[in-house]
């Protein structure tokens, strides 16, 4: 069976008295993808992965799971696991018993049991603590028995409610690409809840991005990133410059805006939109936007006034003012060119790629 | 723990001397007292006492009586304590899952703990009246004659029925806190790794709630032992035949109706050791266990 995916939702409403946790989502994850809900708290997210789950049922629509639907199907017959939050590691159970636990219902020989509870232990990287208390594990290890016990079962769909949010920064970046590098390992579809932006663009095949109980887009990281379709996408990802402009050309999808400043910019339609009285928002990330030293040119380049500066370590964000602009530009540079030397209130030139700027929704 | 520095020496002690005084007037002095009088043989008409040592509790142990008492009260506590926590486990675990009705269900089952001892004995005494009791006319319908005022077992599970009814909304209190306790989503967990309901109550709940039953066995067994009184007093007096005579009704019974104060001074020290045991085992053990 081609392309069918491995989890269909179908316009799935989710309503808590008068308020629509979720409203009409609909979705399909493909087999073997790393698949994050990205959004604030509140958006709907883990109320759609418990759907998933089975720890709560959609009002309206449906939820297949493999091509089975699965409503009235309770948690413990699905095919899916899932990785908590809060780990929920059996407190009176050691790490084995723990892994073991939901391999006793398969009924398989003693052998077999401990071979795979090895096995799991050892794609966690916990070869050896099989004997170890649930009380005596730190937090980075706690995350790995809860991501064993959920391995051991085989589930045709791993779910992961924010699994990394309790650990520090270090340890959240070395456990995503882990996470990242055992999903391509066992080819299990993996379903993960985060309101990082970084986690999910950094682990994730396609993410969708939720507002309100309602998915407002599903892309790969580089064109959610890239080409968000509204601004409440774009603000949400990472920093972005918006730019107001009018429609004065149209062909297809083709569009062309006039902008203060950027001129006549040549982009897409976005996905959903509808054009309001000829006003576009033209949205560009201010990295796109480039320094340019001494003598150098660039076909494309604005030249304005450096008004604020923010220093980051590796990075400094500079404010800069362009003359005919609304408002002032971010631009993110490097420092490897000196750009923490810039003084607040120089002269400077910046350049950019026209690619670089998208419209969108507001 | 906070700590207060006091300059003045005294002023710590006159801070505790209310309490203390009242340890003191009510229950060292009166225990002390019960220590001495059990080495004591007081005269019939109380006129005057001879020191005759350990013989109190050399008889006592000796006595057919006593150790019957022991015997009943063994069976008294363990099935007060077993019967009070069972159904007040499975009430719990109803409440627990219940969303909307459960702040009332709880309201109303927490009711019978502020009914006295003694009106509650009084109650299950007219449920069970051989002659205008409920009960009874229900069980002879079925072939059973129900009369505890003769029927040695029959008044057992009496005085047990009435002891435990009252204890099961304070052991339900503690279970439902004790089952809120546990995350919701160990719960989970188990069930996404394909544990049904029944398995999740046995290898998850009830484990997790074992520092919770262990602390509610204690209280229970001690309110068994010492707080039925009024239960016992109010429903069989300890009878028939002494079949449902516990140890502190034993102690009333010798010492106030029997006044053989003596023995009854020596019951009660051998009881004030079952206290300090039970006591022990309590901050030994449950200290400790409580927190996972």
């Amino acid at each position: 069976m081609p392309d069918r995916p491995m989890i269909e939702i179908a316009s799935v409403t989710k309503t808590y008295g008068r308020f629509n946790a979720l409203d009409d989502a609909s979705l399909a994850i493909r087999p073997g993808e790393f698949f994050s809900l990205l959004g604030p708290s509140g958006c709907g997210k883990t109320t759609l992965l418990r759907m998933i789950g089975g720890f709560d049922t959609p009002t309206r629509g449906t939820i297949a799971i493999d091509g089975q639907p699965m409503l009235g199907i309770p948690a413990n017959r699905r095919p899916t696991n899932m990785v908590f939050q809060s780990y929920a590691i059996f407190p009176h159970l050691d790490v084995e018993q723990n892994v073991a636990y939901g391999l006793k219902r398969l009924k398989l020989d003693r052998a077999e049991e401990r071979r795979r509870v090895e096995e799991a232990l050892a794609q966690v990287s916990l070869k050896g603590l099989g004997r170890r208390g649930a009380t005596e594990l730190s937090g980075g290890q706690r995350q790995r028995v809860a991501l064993a016990r959920a391995l051991v079962m085989r589930p045709k769909v791993l779910l992961l409610d924010e699994p990394l949010s309790a650990l520090d920064k270090k340890l959240r970046e070395q456990m995503q690409v882990e996470l990242r590098s055992l999903q391509k390992a066992v080819g299990i579809t993996f379903v993960l809840v985060t309101h990082d932006q970084y986690e999910a663009l950094a682990m994730s095949d396609r993410i969708a991005v939720m507002f309100d109980g309602k998915i407002a887009q599903v892309a790969a990281p580089k064109d959610i990133y890239q080409r968000p379709v509204n601004r409440q996408v774009a603000d949400f990802l990472g920093g972005m410059n918006f730019i107001h402009g009018n429609l004065v050309g149209e062909n297809g999808t083709a569009i062309e805006v006039e902008t203060k400043g950027f001129g006549r910019v040549a982009t897409q339609r976005p996905a959903h939109w509808a054009v309001k009285g000829g006003a576009v928002t033209i949205g560009i990330r201010p990295e796109r936007l480039r320094v340019l030293w001494d003598q150098e040119t660039a076909r494309h380049e604005l030249a304005g006034t450096v008004v604020d500066r923010h220093y980051f370590g590796e990075i400094t964000h500079l404010v800069i003012e362009i003359p005919g602009m609304d408002k002032p530009l971010s631009v993110t540079e490097t420092n490897d060119f000196g750009a923490d030397d810039i003084p607040v209130g120089a002269p400077i030139r910046i350049a950019y790629e026209p690619d670089a700027l998208v419209a969108m929704a507001d | 723990m906070k700590r207060a520095i006091f300059r003045n020496q005294l002023l710590p002690w006159l801070l505790l001397a209310p309490q203390l005084a009242v340890t003191f007037v009510f229950f060292l002095w009166p225990a002390a007292q019960a220590g001495w009088q059990s080495f004591l043989r007081e005269d019939a008409f109380g006129l005057k006492s001879t020191f005759i040592g350990f013989e109190n509790y050399s008889r006592l142990f000796g006595d057919p009586h006593y150790l019957n008492s022991v015997m009943v009260t063994v069976v008294f506590s363990v099935s007060v304590a077993v019967l009070a926590m069972a159904v007040a486990l499975t009430l719990a675990l109803a409440a627990d899952r219940m969303i909307k009705s459960a702040q009332t269900y709880t309201t109303l089952l927490v009711w019978p703990y502020a009914v006295a001892p003694a009106i509650a004995g009084l109650l299950w005494w007219f449920i069970f009246n051989p002659t205008i009791g409920l009960v009874p006319y229900a069980l002879d319908m079925v072939g059973i004659d129900w009369n505890h005022s003769l029927n040695g077992t029959q008044s057992m599970i009496l005085v047990i029925i009435a002891a435990a009814w009252k204890q099961i909304s304070y052991n339900f209190l503690f279970f439902v806190a004790g089952l809120q306790a546990i995350p919701a989503s160990m719960r989970e967990a188990a069930a996404i790794d394909g544990a049904g309901p029944g398995r999740r109550l046995f290898s998850i709940t009830l484990p997790l709630l074992a520092p919770t039953s262990f602390f509610l066995l204690v209280v229970n067994t001690v309110y068994a032992l010492f707080d039925t009184f009024p239960v016992i007093d109010a429903t069989t007096e300890g009878g028939p035949a002494q079949a449902t005579n516990i140890l502190v009704y034993k102690v009333y019974v010798d010492g106030f109706l029997g006044l053989n104060l003596g023995s009854s001074a020596a019951q009660s020290v051998v009881l004030m050791a079952v206290v300090i045991v039970l006591t022990v085992v309590q901050f030994r053990f449950i200290e400790r266990r409580v927190e996972y």
